[in-house]
């Protein structure tokens, strides 16, 4: 496993990456009543309760509340963090009571990041061993408590469901009753850690939490907060990236029924009416007039051919091993390059924030994956300290790295600074899709050379924007983004001599963030692809090729080889039909995926079946772990396929689901995933499918047609056999 | 005054008769399970029923509606179809962010109650009008199947 680094203490390793946050409460005024498992508004104190941690909170009635420090947007944490807890605290799990954690930096910290954010996967990973410490602190505390009224030896006693037992004499005592004896007690630093083979929760499958209110529309996500005499807007930044307002024509907006108010701020145009609709109407019939600035003629053509450039420039050395360029020199040598594009998240929740905003205080309604970064931009925006913002935290409908900025929130913050009263601020879709903070776009240059069927030599170059020295300056440092290298410096496979490079080059205007998969949904990419070109050289199968440089590896190679089993690599397929293979060390998982797939004689490509086995270490809810990748190989299967964000004149080509395209139920086939028994520490799951389909994808298509596509999304042309 | 039959009540608002019901439901009336995903109907997040068909809200308007009855995420559990769908979401984990699922809910129930026992292809051509970008696409379909086999 790799090691923590906390970015709060300087960095100097790799690893690491991605963000969100969590918090927050969320507000229930005309409202439906939320059910006894969906979060609750977090208490202003803990007066009362047996509360030995920032996790746990135990009531005289014996509510046993479990305040959440990772954000729940469908990746199944909630769940996940609450089984942790329990499992150490043996709680009655069927009792548990979940809370967002307001947000704090110094309680709720992800201890990979040092601040509080739910991403790269690594919510688990981060919390696994604090989360069993707090569990089991609070427990022995309990069983103290009780040995002490008993006057027993602590030792002699057992809990399970909220219940600590004498078990000699057959004494019970519930938690709530013990509450106050064990607030009283020191907490213990080390307490004793279950024996995985002890688990009652811990590998069981699990109903998740979450999702009871998610089947009968009484969740609430932040575009649901409703709140007496609310206002509702909607805003238009300038098409061109970073433009600004010029002139605005509002006479027949404010005609429109419902119109209340027009807000123009230097760089954008809000509309705010008595609902949405009204909102939407009225900007629809602004006519503004935009100083377009500096990015007026930025465009993709130019942002390409300045990647390409910057990627034959020798940048900065992430990683070395052996002699690369001696090594190169012998053997058969290999060059290829590969390119992504720019990608919008599309979450299914469109931004919004909610904001009410009085002269001492500002309340803010929103599902972020960075919950005191939200409190601190809106405290800035609003002209207050940081203890005057509240900032409600809500189950997120879609984050995918999108919640990792809180732009939404500070420009709701500006509109609500003209508004009387609160104001809902949603942003349309075609706004959601151009203001988008994209997945940067990359490119990698690969060399290497083959002895005996081996990769002997690796040279590994990718350039691209930094997301890390604007998101986490820390974790950029010497030159080296360690996200954009993540899964290069660390890659699979056993290689002598190996460089990895890395060159920045940011593209003008064009504001890049984290995107499901992060770095490795570059480098395995690139990687794998390159993998599959190698072994066509070296004559080999790719499954095999790869196999004989993962002795070092053996997880990973044990994945490899169940996935071929189970994905029936070797047996004969129909013409123009192939199986791509691809492995991947990434998160903290391992696991190797093959995708099956046709094309057709107008290059359209067809999916006709998906396997994955994975060994992610202890598998704290199996189900979601199986869920989270099968999602997963869609959202990167989508991307494969059709993702690509097109700059012109300065403005995002795309704005819908009508020009952006997602896979759709009709073109996805079965997926299986093999879960591998582990008792290994867990690894992260979140991002994984996301990083694993695009290449297996991408070497299914080099198998079925012998075309080695080098870039995303995939080219139809190029796989036609025939015109439509 | 506009007055719409949701969930079996009569409901009165004032909102002009070009206002497409999702806003109606969600910002008038507070009925915020419906939810707003793309506004042009390519998402079916909004998808609500009228007379037990499936429609997008987001640009129908609500002068449209006339006398047909309204359901929406918040009423589909009174239906047979509907309960089903629900308890099947539930029994086989489909929901991971659950936004598009009160869409993805009200389409399967509106094809289960017409169509007892879909196929495949079926189930394809209800259902390819609502994106899921968790990609919960195969349990959805193993979802319905077993929905349609409890009935």
């Amino acid at each position: 496993m790799r090691e923590w680094t906390n970015f709060s203490q300087g960095v100097s390793r790799r690893h690491v990456v991605k963000a969100g946050l969590a918090s927050g409460l969320v507000l229930a005024l005309h409202l439906p009543l939320r059910a006894a498992n969906e979060p609750e508004q977090m208490p202003d104190n803990t007066a009362g309760q047996f509360a030995p941690n920032a996790f746990i909170r135990i009531d005289h009635s014996g509510k046993t509340t479990l305040v959440m420090p990772q954000v729940e947007m469908g990746q199944g944490v909630y769940t996940a963090v609450a089984m942790i807890l329990a499992e150490e605290l043996d709680a009655d799990f069927g009792q548990v009571v979940l809370e967002h954690a307001p947000p704090s930096d110094k309680l709720y910290a992800n201890p990979i990041f040092g601040i509080q954010v739910t991403g790269n996967s690594n919510s688990i990973r981060a919390f696994w061993k604090p989360l069993r410490v707090a569990g089991a602190a609070a427990r022995a505390m309990l069983v103290h408590a009780a040995a002490a009224q008993w006057q027993v030896d602590p030792a002699s006693c057992s809990a399970a469901g909220g219940k600590v037992k004498h078990d000699s004499s057959g004494r019970v005592a519930a938690y709530g009753d013990l509450a106050d004896a064990a607030g009283a007690l020191p907490v213990p630093k080390d307490p004793p850690l279950k024996d995985p083979k002890d688990f009652t929760l811990i590998g069981k499958p699990v109903k998740r939490l979450d999702t009871p209110n998610k089947t009968d529309g009484k969740v609430v996500y932040a575009i649901d907060a409703m709140l007496p005499a609310m206002k509702f807007a909607t805003l238009a930044q300038s098409p061109v990236l970073g433009g600004k307002v010029a002139h605005v024509d509002d006479s027949d907006a404010k005609k429109i029924p419902g119109v209340r108010q027009i807000v123009v701020l230097d760089d954008l145009v809000a509309v705010v009416g008595d609902h949405f609709w009204a909102a939407k109407s009225g900007l629809d019939a602004i006519d503004v007039t935009w100083d377009e600035g500096a990015n007026a003629n930025v465009n993709s053509t130019d942002i390409w051919n300045a990647l390409r450039a910057a990627s034959r420039t020798d940048g900065v050395v992430a990683k070395s091993v052996g002699d690369v360029e001696k090594g190169l020199t012998e053997g058969n040598r290999v060059d290829a390059e590969y390119e992504l594009p720019f990608l919008a998240h599309a979450t299914m929740e469109p931004q919004n924030c909610t904001v009410a905003l009085t002269p001492g205080a500002c309340e803010i309604w929103t599902g972020t994956q960075v919950a005191t970064r939200v409190q601190s931009v809106a405290a800035q925006a609003a002209g207050l300290p940081l203890d005057k913002v509240t900032v409600h935290n809500h189950l997120i409908g879609g984050g995918f790295g999108r919640r990792l900025e809180a732009d939404m929130v500070a420009s709701a913050v500006r509109i609500a600074k003209q508004v009387d009263g609160p104001v809902k601020v949603i942003w349309t879709r075609e706004e959601d899709m151009q203001h988008d903070v994209y997945r940067p776009a990359y490119r990698d240059v690969i060399s290497a050379s083959l002895t005996d069927g081996k990769v002997v030599a690796w040279k590994y170059k990718v350039s691209g924007s930094s997301i890390m020295a604007r998101w986490l300056p820390p974790a950029f440092q010497n030159g080296i983004d360690i996200d954009a290298v993540d899964s290069a410096v660390d890659m699979a496979y056993d290689i002598p001599n190996l460089q990895v490079r890395y060159v920045r080059a940011e593209p003008p205007g064009v504001v890049t963030g984290f995107w499901r998969g992060v770095g490795p949904n570059n480098n395995v990419f690139a990687t794998e692809c390159f993998m599959d070109e190698l072994a066509r050289k070296a004559g080999k199968d790719p499954v095999e090729f790869r196999r004989t440089m993962l002795d070092t590896n053996p997880r990973l190679k044990a994945a490899l080889d169940l996935v071929a089993e189970k994905a029936d690599w070797g047996k004969p397929l129909p013409a123009r039909v192939g199986r791509g293979v691809c492995v991947q060390p990434s998160f903290g998982s391992f696991i190797a995926t093959v995708v099956e797939a046709e094309v057709d004689e107008f290059g359209e490509v067809h999916l006709r079946r998906v396997t994955s086995a994975v060994d992610t270490g202890i598998a704290v809810n199996p189900d979601t772990i199986v869920a989270q990748l099968q999602g997963g190989l869609v959202f990167g299967l989508t991307a494969a396929l059709y993702g690509e964000v097109v700059i012109a004149k300065g403005r995002v080509l795309q704005s819908n689901f009508n020009d952006y395209r997602m896979l759709r139920i009709d073109q996805v086939p079965k997926i299986d995933v093999h879960v591998i028994k582990s008792g290994e520490d867990p690894g992260g799951m979140g991002e994984t499918g996301a990083t694993a389909g695009p290449p297996a994808l991408r070497n299914a298509i080099y198998a079925a047609t012998g075309i080695a596509l080098r870039r995303l999304p995939i080219d139809r042309q190029a796989l036609a056999v025939k015109r439509a | 005054m506009p007055t719409l039959k949701i969930n079996g009540e009569e409901k009165s608002f004032d909102a002009p008769e070009d206002m497409p019901l999702l806003w109606v439901l969600r910002d008038i009336l507070a009925l915020t399970g419906t939810k707003f995903g793309c506004g042009i109907a390519q998402c079916g997040a909004c998808t609500v029923h009228l007379d037990g068909k499936p429609v997008r809200s987001c640009l129908l308007a609500i002068g449209t509606v006339g006398n047909r009855a309204v359901t929406t995420i918040e009423g589909v559990g009174a239906t047979q179809a509907g309960a089903r769908v629900q308890k099947a979401w539930l029994d086989l984990e489909v929901i991971q962010c659950g936004y598009c699922q009160s869409g993805q809910i009200m389409s399967a129930a509106a094809l289960l109650a017409v169509n007892r026992n879909p196929t495949d292809v079926d189930i394809d051509a209800a259902m390819a009008g609502n994106i899921c970008r968790c990609g919960t696409y195969v349990r959805i379909r193993d979802a319905i199947k077993r929905a349609a086999s409890e009935a």
